[in-house]
């Protein structure tokens, strides 16, 4: 349809608004802050990059994946295991999207035209997941190489190098060129994935989302679309693992544990299903609540499933539209200057 | 107008459900460019004929043969394409989206963004639906969104289109529009109507099919088939008691 | 001859034990379509139950047969309560809400107990088949399985309880004007499952090893086998145990118990591609 530049819409404003705050952050960010918290935040914009992926394929695709962690792990692990036998990263880093990609492409394919129901997708997704996670614990023998890669099983991957520049291998980047990198890629990702909700491609999958029977009706093949769009989240989780690893210089199976799996459910939850923006503040928002009872004493008692627990119940219960939905709920009803001029009667789903 | 060649045949279509038999054995035959009506009591399987036809089932058995070739086997998808469109009896749309972006899925699937949208507004103005095309289908009145799942369809140029009680619900000044409508339709279409309002049949259809258990009772003209002592027992005397 | 022998009972052991860990599920998520991803939690306190009361000096048979379904029976009616009818009906929410609450459940325990391995010894000692010891535990659980399916499959059938909560499943409002009440139906119904998934937690835990974390390994497994099993919940469920429970075994046996994991996934998927319906779906029809 007609991408016009309509500055009185609320899309395109919410979207100005999140391009700005994205390019201050770019630009602020290694001015702001010290080294440590600039460490810090290139991890958060790694789980905000894998929130985003969780986002676009339950929120836009309606594909409840219990098992996105796994491509995370594999993006992690194939970077890890390429970038130590090339001793670059370049194509190492390629490889972080192409493997996800590719793997969810034939688990999709299974997937999508073997019909399964939602439910059964679920639990297939948290079940390949897990024994990836059995799977790679069990290797910490010898005998598990790939190329000069030892998988060492249990006791994860160290040693991995950092991103060099293309085609210098000799010369890594800097912390700052590293945040520099991943700000831009998320940046790139988000509007990626703007553009591709507009295209004819990214319609198509919400509208199987709204209607799987009515596309077919149209003559969409809906399998293939929900394929694609697996692979594509796939990919950017894939992608998310990358950045991960390569900035903790340090991957083990964890990646692949029911933990992580269960928090980029609950990003999304918490941040509002059928958002982009949403599941990365949820991802923001979650790890610094999770830092901070880290902190506290009174906390102690307390472990990651316990508050994940109430969490996700807290949300499912009383806010389950997540809180970017229910913010913005708020501010156009008390914050007056926030109400576009004229408000089209919409139901949400935009940010 | 009506062509001796079927568009669309179906040969010992048959589909179970556990014990219920929805669909019995129904040899049926539609010419190229004829309207026909199917009407029948509630739960003859006039909705899951259709069903079968686009695949939205998988037949138990029979064939379902398309400008002479088997369709038994195509996927929905495969059979849209094909050139079968279907209205179904509860409004399917797409509700989180707006009128435009409902015809406008339709649209894209043949033509080029350009063109796509000035057929969107062309079938908008057809439907009577531009003032509201802007508006989120899931917050229109029922006869709205028919008028949207109608104009979805149109948009695909379909051959052959199937309209699963189309004026279900809507008023009487719609029901009027609609009954012209598929006139129209008619001149460049093939169309399968399930009624039950009798006015409306009589003013679009001169052949109508009766289903009773799943099974064709009568296939006749519709002076023939209102006199006939069979449908009134399963069909019209029942209405008539209702 | 004896390892074929050996290999035999391993494969029943894999399939009793299979259905053991399905039952309360056949009922909650094949019957009632509540998809409980909480079950394989709901089996872990099963599990503690019996090992907290039995190092307590409780007899263990009565930890295992008698507390761990009464207990988790009532964790499971309070869930439902508190939780899970709110969601009647709606697939996808349930599945969220059962999920925060597997991981609160895994949370309270790891508070209580600690994220340490516990687990008690199996009681009754060993047989020698040839030259391989046996435990006669395992055994007694083949046959406590199977009188396990008996009863649940007696209970449905021929009980005035059983046709109720049948009755209700497949059409509530009729229920409701037959003056029955759908939402005590679906409390009792739900408590049912708990309790038979408690009850195989601590049949259960005798021979494996319990953390709070156990339950996930029985939760993906549990629901492939129960949907694989298809609209007749109970037969499938049996079936499907039998057929991926030797799977399994037997590729265990061979290789690894991760790579057993693997291929009964493969051949689940597999066979949900040849049987969109599940197993009841195509063959057994009329089955419950
Ligand atoms: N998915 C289904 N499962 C079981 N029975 C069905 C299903 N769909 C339709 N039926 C049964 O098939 C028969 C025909 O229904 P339907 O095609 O909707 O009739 P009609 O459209 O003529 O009113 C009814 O007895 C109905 O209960
Ligand atoms: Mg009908």
């Amino acid at each position: 349809m007609k991408i016009a530049l309509d500055l009185k819409s609320w899309n395109t404003r919410g979207l100005i608004f999140v391009g700005v705050v994205m390019l201050a952050l770019l630009f602020a960010g290694p001015e702001v802050f010290d080294l440590f918290v600039l460490l810090k935040v290139i991890l958060f914009v790694s789980t905000a990059m894998l929130a985003l992926s969780m986002g676009f394929i339950w929120g836009f695709g309606g594909i409840l994946c219990f098992g996105q962690s796994a491509f995370f792990g594999i993006g992690g692990y194939a970077y890890a295991i390429g970038v130590i036998n090339m001793g670059e990263s370049t194509v190492p880093i390629l490889l972080s999207v192409l493997v996800p990609a590719a793997f969810a492409m034939l688990l999709g394919y299974f997937m999508f035209y073997g019909r399964l129901s939602d439910i059964y997708l679920a639990v297939v997704t948290l079940a390949v997941t897990l024994i990836f996670y059995a799977f790679i614990r069990s290797t910490s023998g010898e005998e598990y190489v790939i190329g000069n890669a030892r998988l060492m099983g249990f006791n994860g991957i160290s040693s991995i190098p950092v991103f060099n520049w293309p085609g210098f291998p000799n010369s890594p980047l800097w912390p700052d060129d590293i945040f520099y990198v991943a700000t831009t890629l998320l940046i790139l990702v988000y509007f990626g994935l703007r553009i591709l909700l507009r295209s004819h491609f990214g319609r198509v999958v919400v509208a199987i989302k709204e209607n799987e029977t009515r596309a077919e009706y149209l003559g969409y093949d809906v399998r293939f679309y929900k394929m694609i769009a697996f692979s594509i989240g796939a990919g950017i989780a894939g992608l998310a693992g990358c950045l991960f690893v390569s900035f903790n210089n340090f991957i083990n199976p964890d990646v692949f544990a029911l933990g992580l799996a269960a928090q980029i459910i609950m990003w999304v939850l918490i941040g509002g299903v059928g958002t982009l923006v949403g599941p990365m503040l949820g991802s923001l928002a979650l790890q610094m609540l999770y830092n901070w009872l880290g902190t506290q004493t009174f906390a102690s008692f307390l472990n990651t499933y316990l508050v994940f627990g109430a969490i996700i119940l807290i949300f499912v219960l009383a806010v389950p539209q997540g809180l970017q939905p229910t913010a913005r709920l708020l501010a156009l009803r008390f914050l007056p200057f926030t109400r576009p001029p004229e408000e089209k009667a919409r139901g949400g789903g935009d940010d | 107008m009506t062509d001796a060649r079927p568009i669309l045949e179906t040969k010992g279509l048959t589909m179970r459900f556990g014990g219920v038999v929805a669909v019995d054995n129904v040899d049926f035959s539609l010419a190229e460019g004829e309207l026909r009506c199917l009407i029948g009591p509630n739960g003859a399987g006039k909705t899951t004929f259709f069903r079968c036809l686009t695949h939205q089932y998988k037949p138990t058995s029979g064939k379902v043969i398309y400008r002479g070739d088997e369709i038994t086997g195509s996927h929905t998808h495969q059979i849209a394409r094909r050139g079968i469109g279907i209205k179904t009896q509860v409004p399917s749309v797409f509700d989180g989206l707006d009128v435009r972006e409902n015809i406008w899925l339709s649209a894209r699937r043949n033509h080029k963004d350009r063109e796509a949208n000035r057929v969107v507004d062309e079938i908008l103005e057809r439907i009577g639906l531009t003032h509201l095309a802007h508006q989120l289908v899931g917050q229109l009145a029922h006869g709205e969104r028919q008028g949207v799942e109608l104009g979805i369809v149109l948009t695909g140029d379909p051959e052959l289109i199937l309209l699963d009680e189309p004026t279900a619900g809507m008023t009487h000044e719609e029901v009027h529009r609609t009954t012209e409508m598929i006139r129209e339709i008619n001149r460049t279409a093939s169309l399968i109507v399930v009624e039950h309002d009798m006015q409306f049949i009589k003013a679009i259809a001169n052949k109508v099919t009766v289903f009773n258990q799943g099974a064709i009772l009568v296939e006749d003209t519709m002076e023939n088939v209102l006199k006939n002592q069979q449908v009134r027992d399963v069909y019209l005397g029942k209405r008539e008691v209702a | 001859m004896d390892t074929v022998a050996l290999l035999i009972i391993e494969v029943l052991n894999g399939i009793s034990s299979l259905a053991l860990t399905c039952a309360g599920l056949a009922i909650i998520f094949g019957m009632m379509r509540v998809i409980n991803f909480a079950h394989g939690e709901f089996m872990m306190l099963g599990g503690y139950t019996t090992v907290v009361a039995t190092n307590a000096g409780v007899n263990i048979w009565i930890s295992m047969l008698i507390l761990s379904p009464l207990v988790v029976g009532i964790i499971g009616i309070i869930s439902e309560r508190l939780l899970i009818r709110f969601f009647y009906g709606r697939l996808v929410d349930t599945l969220i809400a059962t999920w925060g609450l597997s991981l609160l459940l895994i949370g309270i325990v790891t508070a209580i107990f600690g994220n340490y391995i516990t687990g008690v010894s199996a009681p009754l000692g060993n047989f020698a088949l040839g030259q391989y010891q046996l435990s006669i535990y395992r055994l007694v659980l083949i046959g406590l399985a199977v009188l396990l399916f008996v009863g649940i499959y007696f209970v449905f059938t021929r009980t005035r309880l059983g046709l109720i909560a049948r009755g209700t499943m497949q059409n509530p409002d009729q229920a409701a004007v037959l003056g029955i009440s759908p939402p005590r139906v679906y409390m009792i119904t739900f408590g049912i499952g708990a309790a038979l998934t408690g009850l195989a937690g601590g049949l259960l835990a005798p021979i494996s090893q319990i953390i709070p974390t156990v339950g996930f390994t029985y939760v993906a497994q549990a629901f492939i086998t129960v949907i694989t099993g298809g609209t007749g919940a109970i037969t499938g469920t049996i079936v499907a145990s039998g057929i991926f429970g030797t799977v399994r075994q037997l590729v265990t046996y061979e290789t690894t118990p991760i790579i057993g994991g693997v291929v009964l996934l493969i051949v689940a998927v597999v066979l949900l591609r040849l049987l969109p319906q599940g197993i009841t779906g195509k063959i057994f029809r009329r089955s419950l």
